[in-house]
């Protein structure tokens, strides 16, 4: 984009002053050589976001921002429901609750070297991946209710995990108010053989070892120092979240003239907080995002089983599990007051300061661990949630590297199989069960996470604290 | 990708982080055929998908453009429950129902190589227009 669309304000926030139907500025964050790559789109976006109604603050863009639904991908908007908010399903986006969790393994890289192989089949022989994979779990009517209530803590208590993953969880691995009713027979129908599946296209299991730490005090409060090896599954609420937000979004589309509200772009689709339709999103919203903390859960038991079998001397525990595509009620300081705010992140992380309460315990001095997830092949990153954070956007910052290419081109530009034997070389692992789903997420197909990671830290979103690499890649 | 450059064929066109399902026809119900290939054409190559099972379908919207979105939806609804691919579409359109038997087979991994399944259709890019050649389009992007 040219920078003459934007208000410097410093190095690395650009503002867009209110014109038009906007009622609070745009502000992405960014570096210049980002702002430059990016999306006119994210700018047409952003400023769509700004419109909606009962919105505060200002609409924020990370710096991994990409043209999305509506709201660009990595978009943070916060409503206040009082003032006429808005709830968003084009907000949260298709794949409710989308995130990623990172195992300590207790092992260190030359420990695994020799069983790697032995570990990717292992590995790919237990975690469903890809189209039509399905995974061993039915649910009943009565467990998916269960599941849908009680989240990532449902299935600590069907045997997939211990307690000790739950407190190291986003809402402590269960999303209250969550309502079931509200989730239809459709969405219900599409997660019945998906429970611990994996999914296609970005999403992921890495087995990775990590190559840098940035910040020392912190990582090791995280508990990691170079040349561990650590585990990071990115993935969300499969078929029964896609169905919830295809199904809300078409309602919201439809409803929202007798809400006299004007979308700018129809994949805004949103309702007053305070109407029914709002009500009913919200809850079946939360039930999804229980079902992918469910499924991440189920996800990190199979790993656990794959490693006994490989290398039982390793001890998985939960370093941390963040979602991406959320709405959450959140208090942010506004202009010296405490607000309660519905806070929308597409593509986006929350990134709670040092001493937050809602962090836990043996983490909160550090701030919340903001989990990075690169493009194949490349590199992930560890961050922490900082004081200023809040200020800046609402706690947020990026998700992952963003798109630079289209599927279609990138599947124009390299073959699955070339890319699988490259990384090979690279001493790294691919198990994919489709190798043109390889060639659409090459990692040159996406922006370089290393420049993304940068600019949240100097923007102060979050603070980089260790680099990442893979080993093993258990792809969908 | 291009199936063909005749009045009925199908496309994909780029969206930024998904993929964009076009269709043209002579009437509004090929344009809609012709996009439900291009959904198809997204996972697998449509030729490589036999026709041998049906499932119906119906759906209604008031506007075009939405009833485009429920058409896809319900092939995608289709294609997840049932874990099949589809690769031959009997549609027709009362103005604003429509109602379709889909052809296809269950998802084979060694015959299909399944790129990517799809989350869902979009309001993204959706148009339904006839041009002023009197082709009908009908397209949006799709989730994956």
């Amino acid at each position: 984009m040219e920078l003459e669309l934007f208000q410097q304000h410093s190095e690395t926030r650009w503002e867009i002053a209110p014109h038009g139907a906007m009622r609070v500025p745009a502000v992405i964050y960014a570096d210049e050589g980002l702002i430059r790559d990016m999306d006119h789109k994210v700018y047409e976006q952003i400023c769509n976001v700004a419109t909606l109604p009962g919105i505060v603050g200002a609409a924020f863009a990370m710096p991994d921002a990409h043209w999305g639904y509506g709201f660009p991908i990595g978009g943070v908007a916060a409503f206040d429901a009082d003032e006429g908010g808005v709830i968003s399903a084009g907000g949260v986006g298709f794949d409710i609750s989308c995130g990623v969790r990172t195992l300590h393994t207790g092992l260190l890289s030359q420990d695994i070297l020799p069983h790697k192989q032995a570990l990717a089949e292992a590995l790919y022989a237990r975690i469903p991946a890809g189209v039509g994979s399905t995974g061993n779990i039915r649910l009943s009517h009565r467990e998916m209710e269960a599941m849908l209530r009680g989240g990532a803590r449902w299935a600590v208590e069907q045997g997939y995990g211990e307690e000790a993953d739950l407190v190291r969880t986003e809402e402590q691995g269960c999303m209250a108010d969550a309502r079931p009713e509200y989730v239809s027979d459709h969405a219900r129908q599409r997660q019945r053989r998906e429970m611990g599946t994996l999914g296609s296209g970005n999403h992921y299991l890495e087995v990775q070892h990590v190559t840098r730490v940035y910040d020392a005090r912190i990582a090791r409060l995280y508990g990691i120092e170079e040349g561990d090896v650590v585990i990071s599954i990115h993935c969300g609420s499969r078929g029964l979240g896609h169905q919830i937000g295809t199904e809300f979004l078409r309602e919201m589309v439809v409803a929202a003239p007798q809400h006299g509200i004007h979308l700018p772009d129809r994949e805004l689709a949103c309702a007053p907080i305070h109407s029914e339709v709002g009500q009913r999103y919200l809850g079946a919203m939360r039930a999804g995002i229980n079902c992918a903390l469910a499924n991440r859960q189920i996800l990190t038991h199979l790993a656990r089983e794959a490693f006994a079998a490989v290398l039982p001397e390793a001890r998985l525990s939960l370093l941390y599990d963040v979602s991406h595509n959320t709405c959450k009620v959140e208090e942010h300081l506004i202009d010296g007051r405490r607000r309660r705010l519905f806070v929308h992140r597409k593509g986006a992380t929350r990134a709670l300061g040092p001493g937050h309460p809602d962090v836990p315990p043996p983490l909160r001095d550090a701030g919340q661990p903001v989990l990075i997830g690169g493009s194949m092949g490349t590199a992930s990153y560890i961050l922490a949630g900082t004081h200023e954070s809040e200020e800046r956007a609402f706690s947020s910052a990026c998700h992952g590297a963003g798109r630079a290419m289209s599927r279609h081109k990138a599947t124009k530009k390299w073959r699955g199989r070339a890319l699988v034997d490259e990384l090979a070389g690279r001493g790294i692992i691919v198990r994919s069960p489709s190798l043109h789903g390889v060639a659409e997420e090459a990692p040159g197909a996406y922006k370089d996470v290393s420049k993304v990671v940068e600019a949240a830290d100097r923007a102060g979103l979050a603070k980089n604290v260790a680099r990442l690499e893979p080993l093993v890649v258990i792809k969908g | 990708m291009k199936a063909d450059h005749r009045a009925q064929h199908w496309e994909h066109f780029e969206h930024g982080a998904d993929i964009g399902v076009r269709g043209y026809g002579d009437t509004r119900a090929e344009a809609f055929r012709q996009a439900a290939m291009a959904l198809t054409a997204v996972v697998t190559d449509p030729a490589r998908v036999d026709a041998s099972q049906a499932v119906s379908v119906a759906c209604e919207a008031d506007d075009d453009e939405v009833l485009l979105v429920d058409w896809l939806n319900a092939i995608i609804y289709e294609m997840a429950t049932r874990e099949m691919l589809f690769s031959r579409f009997d549609l027709r359109l009362h103005d604003h129902r429509l109602e379709a038997s889909l052809f296809g087979e269950a998802v084979d991994t060694a015959k299909h190589h399944p790129a990517v399944e799809i989350k869902g259709a979009t309001f993204t890019q959706l148009r339904v227009v006839q041009n002023d050649d009197g082709i009908w389009l009908a397209q949006c992007v799709v989730d994956v």
